[in-house]
């Protein structure tokens, strides 16, 4: 009970605006307590993924002095994987948004994978709703960008942003991963580099193709050139999010609750090691889980 | 122990190399490493450490500017309520400057031929310090530093 107290003291200095206490509230939500605040359905939240490389993180940084400029407080939590050797990780996404560290608009929180594949950890939910109840207009949520995992930003964020890059060549892979047809929004970033007008040609083609009342909007953007950065803020804000997507988050937030149980399990190493040697087989581990 | 630690490049000082190789022998030993990339502001740096709930921040830096730059940092820190986190720092720093450095609160400095593993030592130490609530953090009582 006492714990419960102290933390409402804390939330309460995160809510006045305290950001050091905020960042404390976020360490212990990672840990895996829960907090008492209430879950919120008003919170605006983007799932920004798309491969590695295509700029996801620099495009964030200047969507983020977009916003900033209209007013909005834009807090960020940005995922990169674990090192499944040592468990560590080298969280560098904050430094492609390096402009983001002045101002008390703006707030950037790195956040590791540690066991959980994709890191789209069901606790998401809660640092979304301090961050929602703090007064955070604007949550974003940065995946790791790869596998078939991107699906399940679904359970977390309400509006969807798949990035992608001119002449990747893979646009096919992007529909065999499924998460092009989930997307509210795709943006081809790098526009300042040939063949960008092209691939954005190709996936509007193709997802008319698949879809013919499709209406997916399809943007190009730079970064470096800051070019449609302000009309990709236009449309996000003014995004009429009306996919429905409720069975697929629900269904994704119930296996990213099983999977973190499942990982997070005391016996799941003797139950590995089992399973290994042999000693054990997958229907007998799983019963044991 | 992991720990998530910042590792931090301040000023005009375009030299990554030494800061990357740390960072990554960090990581290799477990650690949760926050990099800032170059050309930061000591006020920027401690945005960072407070935003990130870092345990310690490694300053690196080669321009010859640490005299202003890391006193700075660890003003900043302090003036903000977190006299509790860890600052070391790495680069080139002449043995005459330390002694300044250290009365600051900075507990370790690495110079050029350290080994990563000494560093990694660093971390276990003032993680064990920090378990036994013993004085380590940058606006804690000045005296035990790493040597």
């Amino acid at each position: 009970m006492e714990m419960v107290l102290s933390h409402d003291n804390n939330i309460a200095l995160a809510k006045q605006g305290n950001r050091r206490e905020l960042a404390k509230l976020l360490t212990i939500i990672e840990s895996g307590e829960r907090l008492p605040i209430k879950e919120s359905n008003e919170s605006w939240v983007l799932g920004v993924t798309g491969p590695p490389g295509v700029g996801k993180s620099t495009l964030i940084g200047v969507m983020i002095d977009e916003w900033v400029r209209r007013g909005e407080k834009v807090a960020v939590l940005a995922i990169d994987p674990s090192s499944p050797k040592s468990g560590g990780a080298l969280l560098g996404d904050r430094m492609r948004m390096s402009s983001a560290d002045n101002g008390e608009s703006v707030f950037i929180r790195s956040l590791a994978t540690r066991n959980h594949p994709g890191g789209l950890m069901p606790f998401l939910d809660s640092m979304i709703n301090l961050l929602s109840y703090c007064g955070w207009t604007k949550i974003i949520i940065e995946t790791v960008g790869s596998g078939q995992s991107e699906i399940r930003i679904v359970a977390f964020a309400n509006r969807i942003m798949l990035v992608d890059g001119p002449d990747r060549g893979d646009i096919i892979q992007a529909e065999k991963a499924g998460i092009i047809e989930l997307a509210d929004i795709i943006v081809i970033n790098k526009s300042d580099l040939p063949n960008s007008d092209a691939a954005a040609i190709s996936i509007k083609k193709s997802l008319e193709y698949s879809n013919k009342g499709n209406d997916t909007i399809v943007m190009l953007t730079s970064s470096i050139n800051n070019t449609g950065v302000s009309e990709l803020i236009e449309e996000l804000d003014n995004l009429h999010v009306d996919k429905d997507r409720s069975i697929l988050r629900t269904k994704e937030r119930l296996l990213s609750a099983w999977d973190y149980r499942l990982l997070s399990n005391p016996s799941l190493n003797d139950i590995l090691l089992n399973l290994e040697s042999g000693a054990i087989n997958l229907d007998e581990a799983l019963n044991h889980l | 122990m992991s720990m998530r630690i910042v590792i931090a490049k301040p000023g005009l000082d375009g030299h990554d190399r030494g800061a990357k190789v740390i960072a990554r022998a960090l990581r290799d030993a477990g650690h949760e490493v926050i990099y800032t990339g170059l050309r930061r502001k000591p006020s920027e740096i401690v945005r960072v450490v407070m935003d990130e709930d870092a345990v310690a921040v490694g300053l690196s830096t080669l321009s010859g500017a640490h005299n202003v730059l890391i006193p700075k940092v660890c003003e900043e820190l302090i003036s903000n309520g977190m006299g509790d986190v860890i600052v070391f720092a790495g680069g080139i720093i002449p043995e005459s400057d330390r002694d300044y450095l250290y009365s600051l609160g900075v507990r370790a400095i690495f110079g050029p031929g350290t080994k990563t593993s000494s560093i990694i030592d660093f971390l276990e130490i003032i993680s064990e310090r920090k378990n036994s609530q013993l004085d380590v953090g940058v606006g804690e009582k000045i005296g035990w530093r790493w040597s």
